[in-house]
């Protein structure tokens, strides 16, 4: 399991591993919305935290269809598949490796570009809280999206109507806990049902992944 | 423990293509499979290996102690020849890679990354992966593929030794395998006829 989670990192890392893919386009995201929306730090207040998560959630689906494609294609999947740790395993590696080359830099990074879109200062910590607790559940839910459409040729359209609904409770919750930390509001019950759902599809998903896998791999 | 294939019946893309399969292997022994294109060979294995399910039929050995190989070698492009078969290695627990590395000769290559790899270089990584795996049964599609004749000889040699060491290997060829004591079963007389099982709706197979 370590190995399978040391080799996914190691492969991001290198050229052409695609790190870094979903952090440029969040700062190109962050950059140009100031840019078309305008200079007003009223407006850009208002709709940061909205744009700040919108953001992350498009650059974690950026890199989804990698995440099983490439074993897909030059046939480690068929061997992971008969390798003797489970394949439910095999997706919540994946999944986590997806989270730290993606998740993690996003939740690093967002602070940053909070500046660029005037965020109200009393919401950067609840923002890196909630992405910290929220994309962990973009990244399962989209392995269990890039396990439905493995195999299949240019699937990439399929996912993201595939994974996009599924993203959306995650979005709501965690753009209204950085709305709410913006005006002091308390933040509890949508940082809680956020919580639930990283908690619930980390629990569940995985399941399901491993099984669209198998029937993808027949 | 012995690979008894009885009555097996396989299919790809949910008609049968093989029906009443049976042979048996036992430690030491090595089976080639023959039979024209399209004949089954590469479903019949992967049923094995248990990627598929078989749509009837008994396999008495479970898929844990099966090693497959199939057509593509399973390669990480920017890794290193030793940082794949280590990686091999480490997920199926096993130790050591050199005495893969030398009986592939690979030696000279450990530090090369495999996208830097001839065709032939890559099969003989590749076959490398199943020396790491530590599993008795092999399951060989087309091992030959793309190796010189030196290669296949090395190839010969390696299966050779871990037939001596109780371990057994199915092979899928149409290529002479250098491997004259190996049984040939042909698979041509196990093709299904033509037809859909009843009842059979292939989106709940």
């Amino acid at each position: 399991m370590i190995a399978l989670l040391a080799r996914d990192l190691k492969l991001a890392f290198r050229a052409g591993g695609g790190f870094g893919l979903g952090l440029g386009f969040f700062l190109i995201l962050a950059v140009l919305v100031p840019l078309g929306v305008g200079p007003e730090p009223r407006t850009l207040a208002l709709i940061a935290p909205g744009i700040l998560w919108v953001g992350a959630l498009l650059a974690s689906l950026l890199s989804l269809d990698r995440i099983f494609a490439l074993d897909f294609e030059d046939g480690s999947l068929d061997l992971l598949a008969t390798a003797p740790i489970p394949l439910e395993g095999v997706v919540a590696i994946k999944a986590l490796a997806h989270w730290i080359t993606t998740g993690l830099p996003l939740v690093v990074a967002a602070p940053v570009l909070g500046v660029l879109l005037n965020l109200a200062p009393a919401a950067y910590g609840w923002l890196i809280v909630s992405l910290l607790i929220g994309t962990p559940a973009l990244s399962v839910i989209g392995a269990f999206g890039a396990a439905l459409t493995v195999g299949l040729k240019r699937g990439g359209l399929l996912l993201s109507l595939l994974v996009l609904p599924l993203y959306i409770p995650t979005l709501i919750y965690g753009a209204e806990v950085v709305i709410r930390g913006a005006v002091g509001l308390p933040v509890a019950t949508p940082l809680l049902f956020l919580a639930g759902i990283t908690a619930g599809s980390a629990a569940l998903l995985p399941f399901a992944a491993a099984l669209a896998l198998r029937v993808n791999l027949r | 423990m012995d690979l008894t294939v009885t009555d097996l019946t396989v299919a790809r893309g949910g008609v049968p293509i093989l029906e009443g399969v049976g042979f048996a292997l036992a430690p030491g022994a090595a089976l080639v499979l023959r039979g024209p294109n399209g004949c089954g060979k590469t479903t019949l294995l992967r049923t094995l290996a248990g990627l598929q399910p078989a749509l009837s039929g008994d396999i008495s050995c479970p898929p844990e102690a099966i090693a497959y190989a199939g057509h593509a070698d399973g390669l990480k492009a920017v890794l290193t020849v030793a940082e794949n078969l280590e990686f091999w290695a480490a997920i199926h627990g096993t130790h050591g890679i050199d005495a893969a590395l030398s009986a592939m000769n690979l030696n000279d290559l450990t530090d090369r990354q495999a996208q830097n790899l001839s065709a032939g270089q890559k099969r003989r990584l590749g076959l490398a992966r199943l020396m790491v795996t530590g599993r008795p049964f092999w399951l060989l599609d087309e091992p030959t593929v793309s190796l010189d004749t030196a290669s296949v000889a090395l190839f010969g040699a390696v299966v050779r030794a871990h037939l001596a060491t109780g371990g057994a290997a199915l092979m899928a060829s149409h290529i002479d395998l250098g491997l004259s004591e190996a049984a040939v079963l042909d698979l041509a007389p196990y093709r299904a006829a033509p037809r859909l099982p009843q009842g059979f709706d292939e989106a709940f197979a």
